[in-house]
């Protein structure tokens, strides 16, 4: 069977035929199956604000292409649109996006634009606000007036309003205390567990990724060069680092162990950091 | 799609239009404009069209990026043209239809309209392609100098002006990123009834004012946190000097000047 989200060959050049041409994708391939988490993560310029427009039809591809349950999301107007839909993207700093007079209003606005019924729409603005723990006396709230981290999920449980398919989220965590990641980053788990949801997500926080994602996308100067679990990732540490990218400390601190001679194996969780630990000679002493 | 606004952009680069000061690049294009109304007959406009090609030339500044600019104005050229060749009375009637007469003088009147708009266009296009936003405002702000004596805030205004341009790239990016995101929630701005697509534009002014209006707080805040408090008693790092070039563009713009009132008077 084909896969759920199939990206082949997809190249994208801005400003072609002028001075300022510049390819920012270069024959870009990889599938996506349902439910899985994937974490994107390349350093800046590297093509993945690109990439991720790519899959909601945001952008079109200079070549190659998106298919979408086997269709080309391109061949046809409407699937466009469908794309739209089922490939939800919530860009970097979506909170600057939110227009509308009441949270409420402003979560509702993706379901409305889907044309879908009253009480459809009142159904999923309760259910996207809840996962993204926005209580209901707030909904009649004005989202200027919330704090940043709150505005912040409500922009987000705007795209999760739509149950797209797929979401997509750009450094979702960007410029939020510890307090708010956690926060968001379990909401992001806990939407994942309930609707069965395709989650990607761009990060620079390798942590993050490390203990959350089921598989990792490394982009580096506009070609996917590493698409992996993300154990078989960090083994390749040394090639992470010098594309300018970071590996979790915890991989850090092992690699630099190993270095000094202690027999150590590569990992990239905390948890499995203890457990290998402990299996050392003598390591269940201290436990 | 909003990127593609070339309207004035600096073309960075070091021909000797590039290096002259900016206030020889404003009296220049100035004395140039009344040259232009000054100019009567085809030699005149002959020696007004080779004058600025070959400031074109100079500049570097390639001639597609002045056919690209002139695009946003087509209507306007046409409009202008068409009422010119409808609408002037004259002796040499060529053809006639419904009432309406096109004469020879006409033609002659709509041809003559269309080179001055698009002289006039190009020139204050090679000032602008050729002298960066900052200097253009460092000329102007000069220039203007003496009207501080009656009290007008010339250095306030140029300081607005330098901010307003500086600002116009950032907003675009901006509205840009603001519509791909409400797009991605499924706004539609592409089709729609004419209310429906003014309404379409909400999502996309709210926000775009409230960054703006942010950016102009934070904008605030920076310059008084460097002690910024007007013009009075500041000094500039960069000294706008006249060198030779100057003067030598200023001999040319004089003599052109010269040729053309020459050439109105006695009809040559």
């Amino acid at each position: 069977m084909a896969s759920f989200l199939q990206v082949k060959n997809l190249t994208h050049v801005y400003s072609a035929g002028t001075p300022f041409e510049h390819k920012a994708l270069d024959s870009v391939s990889f599938c996506v199956e349902r439910g899985e988490f994937i974490g994107i993560i390349g350093h800046t310029g590297s093509g993945k604000s690109t990439l991720i427009q790519h899959l909601n039809g945001l952008l079109k591809p200079s070549s190659g292409e998106i298919l979408l349950d086997g269709q080309d999301i391109w061949s046809d107007k409407a699937l466009t649109r469908q794309a739209r839909f089922r490939v939800g993207l919530v860009f970097q700093y979506p909170e600057y996006q939110l227009f509308e007079e009441t949270v409420y209003k402003d979560i509702a606005f993706g379901p409305r634009n889907q044309k879908l019924s009253h009480e459809e729409i009142d159904k999923r603005v309760r259910e996207a606000a809840d996962f993204v723990g926005i209580p209901e006396d707030l909904l009649q709230v004005s989202p200027f007036d919330l704090s940043g981290g709150q505005k912040r999920r409500v922009a987000i449980a705007g795209v999760i309003a739509m149950e797209p398919e797929i979401l997509i989220l750009d450094e979702p965590t960007a410029g939020l205390d510890p307090a708010g990641r956690e926060e968001i980053l379990s909401n992001l788990q806990r939407y994942r567990a309930a609707k069965n949801a395709t989650i990607m997500m761009v990060s620079h926080s390798m942590n993050d990724v490390a203990r959350l994602t089921d598989r990792l996308i490394v982009m580096n100067d506009s070609r996917l060069v590493m698409d992996d679990v993300p154990a078989k990732v960090f083994d390749r540490a040394e090639e992470l680092l010098a594309m300018g990218l970071d590996i979790p400390e915890i991989t850090r601190v092992f690699l630099r162990l190993k270095q000094m001679g202690a027999d150590v194996p590569s990992v990239y969780t905390i948890d499995q950091a203890v457990d290998a630990l402990r299996k050392m000679p003598g390591g269940m002493r201290h436990a | 799609m909003l990127k593609d606004i070339t309207l004035g952009q600096y073309f960075p680069g070091n021909s000797f239009i590039h290096r002259l000061d900016p206030r020889t690049k404003l009296i220049f294009l100035v004395v140039f404009i009344v040259a232009l109304f000054l100019a009567v007959n085809w030699i005149s406009y002959g020696l007004m069209l080779v004058f600025l090609l070959a400031c074109i030339c100079i500049s570097r500044i390639p001639a597609k990026s002045f056919i690209r600019g002139m695009k946003p104005l087509i209507m306007i050229l046409a409009f202008t043209a068409i009422l010119n060749l409808f609408f002037t009375q004259g002796e040499t009637v060529l053809v006639s239809f419904w009432g309406i007469t096109i004469t020879l003088e006409g033609v002659i009147r709509a041809v003559f309209m269309l080179v001055r708009i698009l002289m006039l266009i190009a020139s204050t296009f090679l000032l602008t392609y050729t002298t960066s936003p900052i200097s253009l405002t460092d000329g102007l702000e000069s220039l203007l100098g003496p009207l501080k004596k009656i009290k007008v805030p010339v250095h306030e205004l140029s300081m607005m002006m330098c901010i307003a341009l500086r600002f116009i790239p950032t907003l675009i990016e901006e509205t840009d990123k603001i519509m791909a995101a409400q797009k991605a929630r499924g706004a539609d701005f592409e089709s729609g009834k004419l209310m429906e697509r003014v309404k379409a534009l909400v999502p996309i002014l709210v926000p775009l004012f409230i960054s703006a209006f942010r950016r102009a707080d934070e904008l605030a805040t920076a310059m008084e946190c460097r002690c910024y408090q007007g013009g009075d008693g500041r000094t500039k790092m960069k000294l706008l000097r006249y060198k030779l070039r100057d003067f030598k563009a200023f001999s040319a713009a004089a003599l052109l000047l010269a040729a053309i009132i020459v050439l109105r008077n006695f009809g040559l």
